[in-house]
């Protein structure tokens, strides 16, 4: 019997999608400007593994500190936007809901720019200030979204969260501006930051992504049935049990965590979070048992393309990474809403 | 007693929609909440089900319901709402199932052996069995009502509340679904609240009935003795029993 409780993936889609993730991985790192062999990628890689680097100088350089740390952050980057993608969908029971659409990533921004402009920072590991400040911004501006949103429509239909979370970005938008023009000392550095980049991404970066997407991980994925509860009615998941207040404090904080460290690390990539779980959703159903894991799978993947998209299409110049996600988040964000309103309608 | 109702009030702002309701529901029984439009029944319903602020006290099977956990209110306490919002393209399966979260224990104790067979049995008695793995979506009114009904019965509380049951249903599922809590009730150590507006089903199951009026409880008592020409004429302003008579006069052959 199909219930809600036990429905997770059979282990060979596990495999599947680690395998699909692996693939992926390794075609981001030998495909790009410079296009390195297989054997090649894999002798360095194997090399480095051992602790006795070998291959050409020049492709050690471009594989293991240029393409590597990157790959990994743009990977960590996706799947971590997914999965707080799914998780706020969820809750929030509406598809449109995602950092950038609910302007959370806008206040995860101005955060991180607070954090620059007055040089907030542990002295050894600058990001984690920046990381902390983005975090704790995309709570504030979570909690303020959805009282605003609250009062104005008690329902928080798909309409009053995107006009308050477009409402709220400009807001934002404004804020940086004002910050950046106070602090005209730093403008360099906020700027480079504001541009929003995983291109320079170190490795400290991936470690500080991969932890965030670790412990909001751990929270999250036992927190699956809650959330479909929550998909199928916050007022039905009281009903059946469940701690309505806890699952939404600690499925939101988890979520501005994973945000606001994307955030500091690349800045504001839009759609991934919207996208992923929306696919992920045509395929598996949306059942979080199969939802949460198969977005953040998925999401790395998608990053990755998207990314390999940016760095590749329009050889020797490079695309922010936002634009690709953009460019196909803007169409599955118009098909959610002509659904959503095709099924109101109905 | 099952379930005791002392002092309940509710305010949404400066105005008053519940004012000190009492009640007290014993096993067996089957409590009609009845009244006009903006009586306060639902009101009341929420608060019994702890999902609207309230004072005064609730105790379900002898505890505070308001320092009870969720999960263990849910074991005693099944609510089924009057109007169903669903967000994503469950099954209908996968919404009963999940009447069994309560049951189920937190993640790393997750065991329900009689889970599969209370889903089964609930899929059967509201007839959604043959649409089991549609999705929810696509259900019409009354199929997404016997959906949640399910939902209740697979939840196997001790005590239902159930706002307006039969709301979209046709007089044929209205027939079967009253047939079905009646003997759900049936069985030792449970009793049913329901909010109905159609004063006949209220008056033919109901066993005890609370009438209000403004978020007061102005009568309550055994069924017959509360429903009465006189007490309904005065909450409803119109000679209600009159009207249903004439109502039902335009079948007589």
């Amino acid at each position: 019997m199909a219930t809600l409780h036990g429905e997770g993936f059979r282990p060979v889609t596990y495999l599947f999608m680690t395998g699909l993730l692996l693939f992926t991985l390794i075609l981001c790192l030998c495909v790009g400007s410079v296009m390195i062999p297989l054997a090649d990628t894999f002798d360095v890689l194997w090399s480095a593994l051992k602790g006795n680097p070998s291959g050409t100088q020049a492709h050690q350089s471009i594989l293991l500190h240029v393409r590597m740390p990157r790959v990994l952050c743009v990977g960590l980057s996706g799947a971590a936007l997914s999965l707080g993608g799914a998780a706020m969908q969820g809750l929030l029971r509406n598809p449109l809901a995602e950092g950038s659409t609910l302007g959370v990533s806008s206040g995860a921004s101005l955060g991180a720019v607070l954090a620059i402009a007055l040089g907030l920072s542990i002295p050894g590991i600058p990001l984690v200030g920046t990381a902390a400040m983005a975090v704790l911004f995309a709570f504030m501006s979570l909690m303020l979204i959805l009282s605003l949103s609250l009062v104005l429509d008690k329902s928080l239909s798909t309409n009053t969260l995107i006009l308050v979370g477009v409402v709220f970005s400009m807001f934002v938008s404004s804020i940086i501006n004002i910050v950046i023009a106070l602090f005209s000392k730093k403008l360099h550095s906020i700027t480079f930051w504001t541009m929003g980049s995983l291109a320079g991404s170190s490795y400290a970066d991936a470690a500080m992504l991969a932890v965030a997407l670790l412990l909001s991980g751990l929270v999250l994925f036992p927190l699956a049935e809650e959330l479909n509860a929550f998909a199928v009615g916050e007022q039905n998941a009281q009903h059946v049990g469940v701690s309505v207040k806890r699952v939404k404090l600690i499925t939101m904080i988890s979520v501005c965590v994973l945000v606001g460290v994307c955030v500091a690390v690349g800045g504001t990539i839009g759609f991934v979070g919207l996208v992923v779980p929306h696919i992920v959703r045509l395929i598996f159903g949306p059942n979080h048992k199969r939802l949460l894991p198969g977005a953040a799978f998925l999401g790395a993947v998608f990053l990755l393309l998207s990314d390999l998209a940016a760095r590749t299409l329009f050889r020797p110049a490079e695309l922010p990474i936002g634009v690709v996600t953009s460019l196909v988040g803007a169409v599955v964000f118009v098909s959610i809403l002509f659904r959503s309103r095709k099924a109101a309608q109905s | 007693m099952m379930l005791t109702a002392q002092s309940l009030s509710v305010r949404y702002g400066e105005r008053t929609v519940l004012n000190n309701v009492s009640f007290d529901l014993d096993a067996g029984q089957w409590l009609m909440v009845v009244g006009p439009n903006g009586a306060g029944k639902s009101t009341l319903l929420g608060a019994i089900a702890q999902s609207v602020p309230y004072k005064g006290k609730v105790t379900v099977l002898g505890q505070d319901a308001r320092h009870m956990r969720a999960r263990k209110l849910a074991r005693m306490l099944g609510v089924l709402a009057q109007n169903h919002r669903v967000g994503y393209g469950f099954s209908v399966e996968e919404v009963v199932a999940l009447g069994r979260y309560a049951h189920r224990g937190h993640v790393f104790a997750a065991r329900d052996p009689k889970g599969e067979e209370m889903v089964e049995h609930a899929l059967k008695l509201t007839g959604m069995d043959a649409l089991r793995k549609q999705s929810v979506l696509t259900l019409s009114g009354g199929e997404l009502q016997r959906t949640f009904l399910a939902q209740v019965f697979a939840q196997n509380p001790d005590i239902l509340l159930l706002d307006e049951p039969s709301n979209h249903l046709d007089l044929k599922y209205q027939r079967e679904i009253y047939a079905l809590i009646a003997q759900w009730l049936s069985q030792p150590g449970r009793a049913v609240l329901s909010v109905v507006h159609d004063l006949s089903l209220a008056r033919k199951y109901g066993t005890h009935a609370l009438l209000m009026e403004a978020g007061h409880a102005v009568h309550q008592g055994v069924c017959h003795q509360v429903l009465t020409r006189d007490n309904l004429q005065a909450v409803y302003d119109m000679d209600v029993v009159g009207w249903l008579k004439e109502l039902l006069s335009v079948w007589a052959e």
